[in-house]
């Protein structure tokens, strides 16, 4: 494994201030986000691999936790900046969370038992980036149907409301919109398995081959990722989907807009 | 037989109104725009929070399902809702759409061709073929040519007289509201009046 120097580090970001310099002599105005996203790029990862080498020297079961249940919070966080109309209140971020938390951990979970098998199972070295990419990937998903469905309601109040006038329950009044925000919510995933080693090469596999790994054994462990993320997409759009339509509906089935931020 | 009765319902900033419609009877309910008109059917329908009761046939609102209840007292609102491409998406498949002047081809219609009339006269057919006990119309024939008007009309009371159900019908057109209503009420600051 060929290992990386600062200087290589160094080497590559003269392309991104080249890039910035375009875009300040043409006037693209992007120079200022493009610089502040490196900066952040480079302190968040590099304090991550701080946490990560105390955590792989620790090895205990409750700093993994701990981990996981911090990345959880961020991840429901993002699900909420991320909807234009979320629900209101803590609702937005619970249950953006729990749709996370029942799809990403418990998939994670059974692929550490089962399937990695690792010794003892929460080892942090498997354990954190499959649970961080479990989670990046399910949070895409979870946004994106949770946002779609409100956004939907909200636009399509008239047609829920004219169902429900027909006598159709919460569940039948909203079943076109329920079923095109799961659709929304999977697409990433799906376009990514479809492209995936045609068109383009996945991260993961990528940087396990530039790492040194046989390419064999790196596309076994993207296979199984890819599984995992589309599992844990689907079970979780599904969830945050459900609860959402659930949350829009008071105990009359009245379409409640006014849960809508 | 129906009979749907409502006491003490209050809704928003308005009520509390009391309303009785029997069995058979037509009550146009009129006002200026922006009374809460809409809102008043929208109370008794349960589309909306109210306070105070509301019964068909002694049955409580809040006891009944609220989907359910929906099926008792049909609403027809002022814009149809339409969610899939074709009509017969919309209606079960044994209705029957010849009694509103349609060839029996109607449910291959595209949604998005029909006019506000056709529109109107359908989505009155698929209220009525899931037998309402009880009718709410909200502006059911407002923007339609007078042919329409018509028509809607001589339907909606074919209906009530053959179930003998109570309607209760906003109008802005006074002479739709005398003509099809053995009642005038007025709706307005929140109360509804016996018109002169």
């Amino acid at each position: 494994m060929i290992s990386l120097t600062p200087l290589d580090l160094v080497l590559a970001a003269t392309l991104l201030v080249a890039l910035a310099t375009v875009s300040y002599l043409s006037q693209l105005g992007i120079h200022k986000q493009l610089l502040v996203a490196s900066v952040r790029t480079t302190v968040q990862l590099l304090l991550v691999g701080v946490v990560l080498r105390a955590l792989f020297a620790t090895s205990h079961i409750g700093w993994v936790a701990l981990v996981g249940l911090v990345m959880l919070v961020v991840a429901g966080r993002e699900v909420l900046a991320r909807q234009r109309r979320g629900l209101a209140g803590l609702w937005g971020f619970s249950v953006g969370a729990l749709s996370m938390f029942v799809s990403s951990f418990s998939v994670a979970v059974f692929a550490l038992l089962l399937v990695i098998d690792a010794a003892p199972w929460y080892q942090p070295q498997y354990a954190i980036p499959l649970l961080g990419m479990l989670l990046g990937n399910t949070m895409n998903g979870v946004a994106l149907g949770m946002g779609r469905l409100t956004e939907a309601s909200h636009q399509e109040r008239g047609t829920i409301e004219g169902r429900l006038l027909l006598g159709q329950t919460r569940v039948e009044a909203t079943s076109h919109l329920r079923l095109d925000a799961i659709r929304t919510g999977m697409v990433p995933i799906m376009n990514a398995m479809a492209a995936a080693g045609i068109v383009s090469l996945p991260g993961m596999m990528t940087g396990q081959i530039l790492a040194g790994s046989p390419p064999v054994e790196a596309i076994k462990y993207q296979i199984l990722i890819m599984f995992l993320i589309a599992s844990g997409t689907g079970f979780g759009v599904v969830v945050s989907v459900g609860l959402t339509a659930r949350r829009l509906f008071d105990e009359r089935e009245r379409l409640r807009l006014d849960r809508l931020r | 037989m129906s009979r749907i009765i409502a006491t003490g319902l209050c809704f928003r900033q308005w009520g509390p109104i009391d309303l009785d419609v029997g069995p058979g009877e037509c009550v146009a309910v009129m006002g200026p725009s922006g009374a809460g008109k809409t809102l008043l059917l929208r109370a008794l329908v349960d589309l909306d929070p109210h306070e105070g009761d509301v019964r068909l046939n002694d049955i409580p609102c809040d006891e009944t399902p609220p989907h359910q209840w929906r099926r008792w007292v049909g609403m027809l609102p002022a814009e149809s809702a339409w969610w899939a491409d074709t009509v017969g998406e919309h209606v079960a498949p044994d209705v029957d759409f010849g009694g509103y002047g349609f060839v029996p081809d109607v449910r291959s219609w595209e949604v998005s061709r029909l006019s506000t009339g056709e529109k109107q006269r359908l989505a009155l057919a698929r209220l009525l073929s899931r037998k309402p006990r009880c009718l709410l119309l909200d502006e059911p024939t407002a923007s339609l040519d007078p042919d329409s008007v018509e028509r809607i009309e001589k339907l909606l009371e074919a209906y009530r007289l053959e179930h003998d159900a109570p309607v209760l019908w906003v109008s802005h057109d006074r002479a739709q509201a005398s003509r099809v209503a053995s009642r005038v009420l007025t709706f307005d600051n929140g109360q509804l009046e016996e018109s002169r």
